[in-house]
């Protein structure tokens, strides 16, 4: 299969407005005889599902949450970039695109970056209009900040709580057209089966979580915006029911899936105290603006983080990248401390974790403006170590945090499967190998209110309105083996819970593919997941029926998913003989120990094509041009 | 620690329920009431019992699916979510009572579990500006003074988890619906739909089972995001000035 990646021809600047240009309208009294699905109410799901009802198209939307407000983009505290250049400080359209391009460690296509950033200034347009309250300046404009590494203050925020308040507005927009009659919102309710027919996907399947009706609804297109998979780690800052299901399901009826080993680690979060962990909690990485990250010069130092005095510690990011300092992209501030504590040196009781010390920043500019700017977090650390941050240093640790990898798109954002589109982290498409900080929200709109309403018409104004019905054979079918899954699941009554499996699937993938990768390592994993797997199909308990609100058969049905899931991203993470970005392969290094790229024979997308779960999956590649940027190796030095 | 837990369980919206004695032990001060909940489940499920069900998801205070009413209150004593209560806030030996939120408004799903979709109904009400996607001004066309950004904000960080609802003895919404009123009566872009927002919300409210305000103050007591009682006398005052004015009789 040839993957086209339909990236229109012409300048990086004008291929966006050209394409819109190029692509068929649907006629307004035509669109009221479209369906349109979607899947997922956060951003990307929420924004795409009220932009084109505003269209006129009729929207089916799906969440497996009680409410759309719940979703996890909810979660994310620190901001959205938008190359406004409102700080008048060198920022362009160009820059958030070369800034994105270059932390995604060259792995992303051009065309979508700069469409990305092009649209940008939109959203925050588009969110001030809807009443976010977004940060501002006394003179009543919009106040910014500089975030994740970029050198110039591109991000707009609402305190720590940007996501909560577009999440808000997203949903505000899709409950007004909820009122207008023209999104029908179907509330916990979590597809199960993409169901295609000739070629084209033409509906879902559904459970009704509250009922356990199984459950099928047609369309003429289906949108994806289901989120990432972090949660395959089990341990991650996801919520707790973030899943893959929606799009393995699409997977395994013909969508490929991309750069699965893409996953990101974020590095500041609140360290795992103990094995009955559920989570891991972000703190939002704006905290690196003020905090500095040490530990002790010698691993046999016992003094409380207050008691060593300057000599004795190591800032060990400041030492090592004197321009960013603190500031440094994601991935490498991640693998860092990450180093730090293999090499004994790490602090707190399980010795996983390093210093995040604001004592420089308090006695600077007072506790009160500390407060003023990170009381939240300030508060949700205390609240949860029960120690105070403000008298002595936080410890942080890596966590799994979000995922690059995902379903694989054109430039319209559709899948290879014709009418299956994919939005927001869902898909792969625009943060390569590395996301910046204050891009997934950008990319989660973008995708929805501004690049979906165009892409989308062209597709249906190409197959017609002619109505689909759940009555074909296919439909039937699908939900014949979503059935058979759910009684084979009640029938196993094993010995394990999900939980338990689900603990040990994620502890494999963090210790094997997680922040370093081995030839080795990853060759064991793929034996100890296809274990796990086993015992997962054949040792399984599942208490309880079908015919009611069951959470134990929830998490199984999504975490034979993330078993399959787990097995493709070891295999993608072997494939790919080079480090980049989150993708860290430890035979792939530069002498000082930085990520080695290999451009000559890695500059590609990894799609895979799913064969039936008996064997492996096929690679196919979609090779990677770069015209507009020089390829270099990321120094933050 | 050693705990005793006594746990509403109904089979589901139209079951009878009970409250049911549980014995826990070997919890950490460090895990969280959620966490500790999770032990539990495990315990359960390895006894062939059913587990449990609660709603939780981002278990970090801010998507407000969790709730409980924990020794008679709204996420037990502290004000904040259930997810970010710790086990250190109880002693060894505690008995601890855990009950759904109580509100006709919020039937019970399963256990613990209880639909707060009417909620939404409200915010479908009104609960937004009118602004088409892509008909935006520039969005530093209309200054908006840092205070009353401010302000919109502390409104608008409230995260529809139902606290206020169960916290108070007439099981009233108005600080949820105060808090969605105020942040847009605030903001210019807001304005338009002023009047009409607050009378459509309120009639929601109303239609949906929720009683009325009497000013005892418990919901913005047990709010984990302390939404603050002025959004209630705010949508008072907005209510109160559409009626006035009202073209609808």
């Amino acid at each position: 299969m040839i993957l086209d990646s339909k990236i229109p021809a012409g300048p990086l600047s004008e291929k966006w407005s050209n394409h819109k240009f190029n692509l068929k309208l649907v006629n307004p009294s035509n669109k009221r005889k479209y369906e349109i699905i979607v899947v997922g109410t956060g951003l990307a799901g929420a924004s795409a599902a009220a932009s084109l009802a505003e269209l006129g198209y009729n929207v089916k939307a799906f969440t497996f949450h009680d409410s759309p407000r719940r979703a996890h983009s909810i979660a994310a505290q620190g901001g959205i970039n938008a190359a406004k250049n409102y700080q008048n400080d060198g920022d362009s359209v160009h820059r958030l695109f070369y800034d994105t391009i270059k932390g995604g460690d060259y792995r992303a296509r051009e065309a979508n970056v700069y469409r990305l950033a092009q649209v940008s200034v939109d959203i925050i347009d588009q969110c001030v209009a809807q009443g976010v309250p977004f940060a501002r300046e006394y003179g009543g404009l919009l106040a910014n900040r500089s975030f994740g590494g970029a050198q110039v203050s591109r991000t707009f925020y609402a305190r720590g709580q940007t996501g909560q308040q577009l999440l808000l507005g997203a949903y505000s927009a899709m409950n007004r057209q909820i009122a207008a009659g023209k999104v029908k919102l179907f509330n916990r309710s979590e597809m199960l089966d993409l169901v295609v027919i000739d070629g084209q996907a033409k509906g879902i399947v559904t459970r009704n979580l509250v009922t356990g009706a199984i459950e099928s609804h047609a369309a003429h297109a289906v949108l994806l915006c289901t989120g990432g998979y972090g949660n395959v780690f089990y341990l991650s800052t996801n919520a707790m029911n973030c899943n893959v299901t929606a799009a393995w399901r699409a997977h395994k009826r013909g969508a490929m899936f991309a750069n699965p080993c893409f996953t990101q680690i974020h590095p500041t979060c609140i360290p795992v105290s103990g094995d009955y962990q559920s989570k891991l909690t972000l703190m939002s990485e704006s905290l690196r603006n003020d905090g500095r990250v040490w530990v002790p010069k010698s691993a046999e130092d016992k003094r409380k983080p207050t008691e060593i005095p300057e000599g004795d510690r190591d800032y060990f990011l400041e030492r090592k990248y004197p321009s960013f300092g603190n500031l440094v992209p994601r991935d490498v501030a991640s693998r860092n401390a990450k180093q730090a504590c293999d090499d004994g040196l790490g602090v707190g009781v399980t010795k996983l974790a390093v210093y995040l010390d604001f004592a420089d920043a308090i006695k600077r500019d007072t506790e009160a403006l500390v407060r003023a700017k990170y009381g939240n977090l300030f508060d949700m650390y205390a609240q949860i170590t029960g120690e105070n941050p403000y008298q002595t240093p936080m410890r942080i640790y890596p966590a799994v945090h979000y995922t690059m990898g995902g379903l694989w798109v054109d430039y319209n954002l559709m899948t290879n499967i014709p009418g299956c589109y994919a939005l927001g982290e869902a898909n792969f498409s625009d943060h390569g190998a590395n996301r910046l900080g204050a891009s997934a929200l950008m990319q989660g709109l973008a995708d929805g209110y501004f690049v979906i309403p165009y892409t989308v018409g062209d597709y249906l104004a190409g197959i017609g309105p002619e109505q689909v019905t759940t009555d074909r054979p296919e439909f039937k079918e699908a939900i014949a083996q979503v059935q058979a899954k759910i009684d084979k699941l009640l029938s196993m009554k094993g010995a394990k819970t999900v939980d338990e499996l689900h603990r040990q699937l994620g502890l494999t993938i963090w210790d094997y593919c997680g922040m370093s990768r081995s030839t080795e390592g990853l060759k064991k994993a793929k034996g100890i997941v296809e274990d796990i797997k086993k015992e997962f199909e054949t040792n399984l308990m599942v208490l309880g029926s079908n015919e009611e609100m069951n959470q134990s058969l929830e998490k199984a049905l999504r975490l034979a998913d993330f078993l399959e899931l787990g097995a493709l991203m070891i295999q993608d993470a072997l494939d790919r003989n080079e480090s980049c970005g989150g993708h860290f392969r430890e035979e792939f290094q530069t002498p000082d120990g930085e990520a080695l790229r290999d451009d000559e024979n890695y500059a590609y997308v990894a799609a895979w094509e799913y064969q039936g779960g008996h064997q492996d999956e096929v690679l196919h590649k979609e090779p990677l041009k770069f015209e507009n940027v020089k390829l270099t190796q990321r120094s933050y030095k | 620690m050693n705990l005793t837990l006594k746990i509403w369980r109904q089979a589901n919206a139209i079951a009878k329920g009970e409250m049911k004695t549980y014995k826990l032990s070997g919890i950490n001060d460090h895990m969280s009431f959620l966490e500790m909940l999770d032990v539990l489940n495990e315990d359960l499920q390895k006894k062939s019992e059913d587990p449990v069900v609660f709603d939780h998801d981002c278990r970090e205070g801010i998507c407000g699916s969790c709730s409980l009413v924990i020794n008679g209150r709204p996420h037990g004593p502290l004000q904040t979510t259930t997810c970010q209560l710790h086990m250190r806030s109880f002693n060894d030996g505690d008995t601890i009572h855990i009950e759904p939120w109580r509100a006709k408004a919020f039937p019970v799903i399963k256990d613990l579990m209880v639909d707060r979709t009417a909620f939404d109904r409200i915010q479908h009400a009104g609960g937004y500006v009118s602004v088409n996607t892509g008909s935006a001004l520039d969005a530093n066309n209309i200054p908006i003074g840092k205070e009353i950004a401010d302000e919109a904000f502390n409104s608008a960080t409230c995260i529809g988890c139902g606290a206020c609802v169960a916290a108070c003895k007439n099981a009233s919404a108005m600080l949820f619906v105060g808090a969605k009123i105020s942040q847009l009566a605030m903001l210019p872009q807001g304005q338009a739909e002023r009047k009409k927002r607050a009378e459509a919300m309120v009639a929601q409210m109303d239609a949906e089972g929720f009683g009325a305000c009497t000013n005892t103050g418990a919901c913005s007591a047990e709010c984990p995001k302390e939404i603050s009682m002025a959004n209630i006398a705010m949508m008072n005052r907005e209510y109160l000035g559409a009626k006035l004015t009202s073209e609808a009789v």
